[in-house]
């Protein structure tokens, strides 16, 4: 994994850079002691680190307003930073960048059972929104894993997804208006407590974007109503591949759960072994969750038993308890944490059309023996949305390595069945590289055009999402539009130079 | 000119040397021809069409953008599955029902498009619980104003892989370029929906039972107010879901009045169509205009109108019927929302942006069609 060399330019002018943030910030919101600063150097992609030069924890959209207008005239890097919970390096730092941190954002500001919304700081985790509301029987529906800790400002960045989107959607489909300050300092709103502004959706292109177009500070969102009721049940299959093809035949047959989850047997034993969840032996399961009263939710698992006998199941599981219902749910809640006591992991998070699940799945096992690393499966089999686990050992020299070819395959093959790379993680570092087998060069020349709106400078999160290689020009440009004066960091260098983080 | 091929389309752009105006089947143009619509070429999309993968059990449909929007609706319909959003027909009430010659601005042939469907963003009452347009889109294919084809999505329902042009395409109005493939997210079509519906008793009354509806855990569909029908509710599912929401909902809305459900399919099919396509304004004289507004405001925006509205979104939307040449801008001073002409003459159709998000979109048009050949 590469990362731009760093601009020496700011690395020697530190000292004067953190007393340009002091002199418009609050003493204790700019923090450049590198002990300090370890803090900041990972996001939860943790196999790559790097000390930022410094970083600003704001308290107000002005604040950032105010942090952003310095680094822009210091030509500055910045990268924008929620929770710090990135699976794909988003908010991993660079050693000439400033981290623009949310944390202390994470007020609610209004909210509305009326119009059916709810205002919030951005730096607010995703599940204390739902927690806010949930008193009055309300929820903020997009429930990606890291719901305790991400925030929503990251959420807008990745546009997060979660378990429960098959019926309620992803972030982009949640949001209703924002706050967003440009990297020149200035502050727009987006939207509102209404619906479909005409004109260019600009949030929905800001939804996704991963921190490269402007710092989102405060969010209005959508709420519902919690339904009456939810329950799980779980089905064991003989294969993988049955099970993909059930899921298959339940998304053809009309029924919308509000979930459908995918563990295969590596994925099962290693719940088991840490939690005991209980879970039939079996090659394959799905937890399939139904919302509504007593009697929907039966009317609904009954269509869906009927199906999947179909299939052959080792086991049809229903939860008559709220405890049986937990049980159902704890494995594959605790699946990435069971992993992670087994050893190195890498999250995949390509996304395939449901109908090529059981070929794909076949493939990648495939593949699993062809590389040696094993591959565990868990993932949000309803949409398509895959997370394979490739199990590896850091300190086995090339492993990471190994397993990060490996990975590029897996993904790559999402993008010849007609699927993408990622489905709710992000490009970030991790998959930059890879943008190029789903992209053309015009397609992705379109999407970085839409940046030069927005950060002329290409300050902003730069060395992301896009291609060291095709970025490069834009991001040497940034170069000459600092005010760094002297031409050591000039085009040449940061086009050429590319060190190994 | 009607290209028969994206390549034949890029090559048009590419040579252009004046305006364009690209048009689907032209039924959602806004405004009139007015004085802002100069000469232009008129480059159509009905040339571009057909289903280019349709697979059910992925709940996804490709087609190239001029394909008609009922000729998609008939192939869902077939296998049980429908656009989410519930596109609605503008034509009879854009009046650009009759064809090429009957259209002032001369670019309707008076049948909606995939392709215009997406470039206003279309969406009817169930927006509120599925979405817009921009919601079920998963993938664009267009040419931009340098004649340079633009991918951008895909065929998946989660991804977020590069930045979403998807959703800039959707409700662009064809201003950053020309859409020859769009894909989509399906639903199923659910086997019952019922509505319910409670005797008119003012606009303030029908905000209310909407709101009451809309926030409770009954999954609601759609929430209108039709002057002389009443308050409209729809709930859609498997059949005793649907009797058991409905059921409930009545009990709830019993203090605001004595609800009669109707159940039978192709009724209640009809009732929310002309929901959607403001059947009640059409054959009426005078402009429509579209106001977006905080749903419990609607009343008030009714109050301050005084004419004759339909409201949608359990209030979020109010369709009002004005005389032509006021914009009724003024008159909503204050209110969080925005208003758009949709029909008429004598006030911009689109609203004014403030500045910085106005130079924004400037800039992208900028970037995406740098010879301006796209006119508004």
């Amino acid at each position: 994994m590469q990362m731009p060399r760093p601009d020496q330019q700011v690395l020697a002018r530190k000292p004067e850079i953190v007393a340009a943030l002091r002199a418009v910030l609050p003493a204790d919101a700019v923090i450049d002691h590198p002990r300090e600063l370890k803090a900041y150097e990972c996001d939860a992609l943790s196999a790559y680190r790097c000390l930022p030069l410094a970083a600003v924890l704001p308290r107000t959209t002005a604040e950032v307003a105010a942090a952003l207008k310095v680094c822009a005239r210091e030509g500055v890097k910045v990268v924008p930073r929620g929770a710090g919970t990135s699976l794909a390096g988003g908010s991993m730092p660079s050693e000439d960048a400033v981290i623009l941190g949310l944390a202390r954002m994470n007020r609610v500001l209004e909210v509305d059972f009326d119009d059916r919304f709810i205002r919030v700081e951005a730096g607010r985790t995703n599940l204390s929104v739902t927690g806010a509301i949930e008193g009055e029987g309300w929820f903020y529906a997009p429930d990606p894993s890291s719901q305790l800790a991400c925030a929503i400002a990251g959420n807008i960045g990745m546009n997060s997804g979660g378990a429960h989107c098959l019926k309620y959607g992803v972030t982009t489909n949640n949001l209703m208006g924002l706050t967003l300050v440009t990297m020149q300092g200035e502050v727009i709103e987006l939207g509102g407590p209404f619906l479909d502004a005409p004109g260019l959706d600009l949030m929905g292109v800001i939804c996704g974007s991963e921190g490269q177009l402007g710092v989102v500070t405060e969010a209005t969102l959508r709420i519902l109503r919690k339904p009456e009721g939810a329950r799980p049940v779980l089905v064991g299959f003989p294969s993988a591949e049955v099970a993909g093809a059930c899921v298959a035949a339940i998304i053809r047959a009309g029924i919308l759960p509000v979930a459908i989850e995918f563990m295969d047997r590596p994925c099962i034993e290693a719940t088991e072994s840490f939690c005991g969840a209980g879970y039939p032996d079996c090659e394959a399961l799905l937890i399939i969750e139904v919302e509504g009263s007593e009697a929907e939710i039966a009317e609904q698992i009954g269509l869906i038993r009927a199906l999947a006998q179909g299939f052959d199941p080792v086991e049809f599981r229903e939860s008559r308890s709220e405890d049986e219902a937990k049980r159902i749910w704890l494995g594959r809640k605790s699946a990435f944490g069971a992993m992670g006591v087994m050893g190195d992991y890498m999250c995949l998070d390509g996304t395939i059309p449901v109908s090529s699940l059981p070929a794909v799945l076949g493939r990648i096992g495939a593949l699993s023996d062809e590389f040696g690393l094993k591959v565990a499966n868990v993932f949000h089999a309803g949409d398509g949305n895959m997370h394979p686990l490739i199990l590896y050992n850091a300190n086995a020299p090339g492993q990471l390595e190994l397993c990060e070819r490996l990975g590029a395959e897996i993904l790559k093959l999402c993008v010849e069945v007609g699927g993408c790379l990622t489905g709710e993680h992000g490009v970030g570092i991790e998959k930059r590289d890879l943008m190029t087998v789903q992209f053309g060069p015009l397609d992705l020349e379109a999407q970085m055009r839409v940046k030069d709106v927005f950060d002329p400078a290409w300050l902003l999160n730069p060395a992301k999402v896009f291609p060291l290689e095709v970025s490069a020009g834009r991001r040497a440009g940034q170069t000459r539009a600092g005010q760094t004066g002297a031409g050591q960091t000039g085009a040449g260098q940061t086009r050429g130079g590319q060190d190994a983080a | 000119m009607r290209p028969e091929s994206e390549e034949a389309l890029a090559g048009i752009v590419r040579a252009a040397t004046g305006p364009l105006r690209v048009t689907g089947g032209g039924t959602r143009a806004l405004g009139g021809p007015g004085p802002g619509a100069g000469p232009a070429e008129v480059l159509e999309t009905g040339g571009l069409t057909g289903v280019v993968l349709y697979e059910p059990a992925s709940l996804t449909l490709v087609a190239k953008a001029g394909t008609r929007l009922d000729t998609i609706e008939a192939v869902l319909a077939a296998e049980r599955q429908r656009l989410a959003f519930e596109p609605p027909r503008m034509e009879r009430l854009t009046g650009r029902a009759s064809g090429p010659t009957g259209d002032p601005a001369g670019a309707s042939t008076g049948t909606s498009t995939l392709g215009g469907v997406v470039a206003a963003n279309a969406a009817g009452p169930r927006r509120i619980q599925a979405g817009a347009a921009r919601d079920a889109l998963l993938g664009v294919r267009f040419v931009d104003g340098r004649g340079q084809v633009i991918r951008n999505g895909g065929r998946v329902m989660k991804n977020v892989t590069g930045y979403d042009l998807v959703k800039l395409m959707a409700g662009s109005r064809g201003t950053l370029g020309v859409l020859t493939e769009v894909s989509f997210k399906l639903q199923p079509i659910p086997p019952a929906a019922a509505t319910l519906i409670l005797p008119d008793a003012g606009a303030g009354r029908a905000v209310a039972a909407m709101t009451a509806a809309l926030g409770s855990p009954y999954d609601v569909t759609g929430a209108a107010y039709v002057p002389g029908t009443g308050t409209l509710i729809r709930v859609e599912g498997l059949e005793a879901s649907v009797d058991y929401r409905a059921g409930r909902l009545a009990v709830d809305l019993a203090p605001l009045g004595v609800a009669v459900r109707e159940s039978e399919p192709a009724r209640v099919a009809r009732l929310w169509r002309d929901i959607g396509e403001v059947a009640a304004f059409h054959d009426r004289p005078g402009a429509v205009w579209r106001v977006s507004c905080r749903p419990s405001e609607g009343a008030e925006v009714a109050r301050r109108l005084g004419g004759e509205v339909v409201m949608d979104w359990g209030g979020g939307l109010v369709w009002a019927l004005w005389p032509e040449g006021e914009d009724i801008r003024p008159r909503l001073a204050g209110l969080p929302g925005h208003a758009t002409l949709v029909r008429g003459f004598g006030a911009p159709a689109l609203p004014p942006e403030p500045e910085p998000v106005a130079r924004l979109s400037r800039a992208l048009k900028a970037q995406f069609d740098p010879r301006g050949l796209f006119a508004a």
